[in-house]
């Protein structure tokens, strides 16, 4: 296992060697010139900027991350089901019967968070 | 890596080597996507700085090194410069597990073309891939700036949103191929398209044995998710020009900036090298296989190696290996140019219908997908 994965190892570090080198690259190379207050303000559209970037934002983007995390476990379930499915499939339908179920309280989740709005972006 | 001296140094060289070619890549298809884009809309396009504007990258390049840096009174500093890092990291490691061409052998030792051959390589892709949120993130966060962190929620959501439908219309590529290895996927889809239905068997001589006569739904579904997830046209909400000036790399120039967009069409190449894998053949060539490649190759190497001395095995392995990587190219190549195609054809959506696609139709069509596939296969392995 450890010799599959060293070679991604040494492509990590050669990424990283290369960000590394390109951003000091830019930082000997770049023009030098004192810093204004104006220039180190964040971008804003032609108006003095006024706050400090701790925006507020809506708690959909919570309840999108939670939601995400429900579906994608009951995803990573289906992985090795999948590999195994057509090989257990002579076992008779049990494992039919096994996945419809799984399946059923899979949709019945995403009908409940759908009919509970949390979908919606109003 | 190997074992010993030889084989280490030709593994960090083939390592170097793919990395050159993902990093090269990327100003090239900057090229075609502005050439691209011009010819599409009418227009020139970059046709100054060398012929047919080819040095134009070039000198974008030099350009992005003498950038003045500056930091943002309100960043986080630390994070502000690792993220570029952070973008660019996941991108170019997706690209590991993919197979380039069949194995090259020379003097009975065996070179993969692919950096490494990890048996469970689309989860590795997967899970890679996946990270890239991370470095969004932290540059949106450490700017400072609302919209960088408009720009990063933005971007995070919609990802994690389309991963879903993304991870469910591939079990369906899943249980008809029963591997997680890239390279045993491309096995199962040689020859013509050939299938096992109530008990008997169907061969469709005129059609190749892809993925996608099997699974067409997933096809649509993958390709449309992989737009969310690589942040491109109709769905590039998180750097929308109109509303969020640039987004999540609002604050960032010169090469810093450049490797975000590094970091977005790597995530392209390698979203366009899966769509080639899972459903059309990879590296194969339609209907031929590898060893009839290798066995023409012999047969006709054969006139060639007798001229210029050269051994025939390692000839014919040589040219094998280049075949396959020309249709891999090829193949990878007309889905990258499908996602410059889309992106100057659609227009961008509402960030509200972004979120509707993927969870109230993408979702639920790819759990569709999932039954179907089950219970065709169910019935199709009856005896």
């Amino acid at each position: 296992m450890l010799d599959q994965l060293l070679p991604i190892l040494v492509l990590a570090v050669v990424v990283i060697g290369f960000a590394v080198v390109m951003l000091t690259l830019t930082f000997l190379a770049g023009p030098k010139r004192k810093p204004t207050p104006a220039k180190q303000m964040p971008y804003e559209c032609g108006v003095p900027g006024q706050d400090q970037g701790s925006t507020r934002f809506s708690v959909k983007f919570y309840l999108t991350a939670i939601l995400f995390i429900l579906f994608d476990i009951e995803v990573i379930f289906l992985y090795p089901w999948a590999l195994v499915y057509s090989d257990l499939l002579k076992f008779g339908p049990f494992i039919l019967i096994e996945i419809l179920a799984f399946m059923f309280i899979l949709t019945f989740g995403l009908f409940y968070v759908w009919k509970a709005h949390a979908l919606d972006w109003d | 890596m190997g074992s010993n001296l030889i084989d280490v140094l030709v593994n960090t060289i083939k390592i170097a080597a793919i990395f050159v070619g993902i990093v090269s890549t990327v100003p090239l298809l900057v090229w075609v996507e502005r050439r691209g884009s011009a010819f599409m809309q009418n227009r020139l396009g970059p046709n100054r700085v060398g012929p047919l504007g080819l040095l134009q990258l070039a000198a974008d390049a030099i350009k992005f090194i003498f950038k003045e840096e500056f930091i943002p009174t309100y960043s986080e500093k630390v994070l502000y410069f690792m993220a570029p890092g952070l973008t660019l990291l996941p991108a170019a490691l997706t690209f590991a597990a993919v197979p380039l061409s069949t194995p090259l052998t020379i003097f009975e030792h065996t070179y993969k073309m692919q950096i490494a051959d990890i048996n469970i390589g689309l989860i590795y892709i997967f899970a890679v891939a996946s990270l890239g949120v991370y470095g969004i993130l932290a540059a949106g966060y450490s700017s400072g700036n609302k919209y960088s962190m408009l720009g990063a929620l933005r971007a995070s959501s919609q990802m994690i949103s389309y991963e879903i439908a993304m991870g469910i219309s591939v079990v369906g590529v899943l249980m008809l191929y029963q591997t997680f290895s890239l390279n045993q996927m491309m096995t199962e889809q040689l020859g013509h398209l050939h299938f096992l239905w109530l008990g008997k068997n169907v061969d469709v001589t005129w059609l190749p044995n892809w993925g996608i006569f099997f699974q067409p739904l997933a096809f649509i579904l993958f390709t449309t998710s992989a737009f969310a997830e690589t942040n491109r046209l109709p769905f590039d909400l998180p750097e929308g020009e109109a509303e969020l000036v640039g987004g999540f790399h609002t604050e960032y120039g010169g090469f810093k900036f450049n490797m975000f967009f590094m970091g977005e069409y790597g995530h392209m190449i390698t979203a366009s090298a899966i769509i080639t894998m899972l459903f059309f053949g990879g590296y194969t060539l339609p209907w031929i296989s590898p060893d009839q490649v290798s066995q023409f190759w012999t047969v006709q190497g054969q006139s060639l190696v007798g001229i210029l001395h050269l051994p025939l095995n390692e000839v014919a392995s040589l040219l094998t290996m280049l075949t396959h990587l020309v249709s891999f190219m090829v193949k990878t190549g007309f889905w990258i140019f499908f996602f410059i195609w889309v992106r100057w054809t659609l227009p961008r959506f509402r960030y509200d219908q972004l979120m509707d696609l993927g969870w109230k139709t993408l979702l639920p069509w790819s759990l569709v997908n999932l039954l179907a596939t089950t219970i065709i296969m169910y019935f199709s392995r009856m005896s």
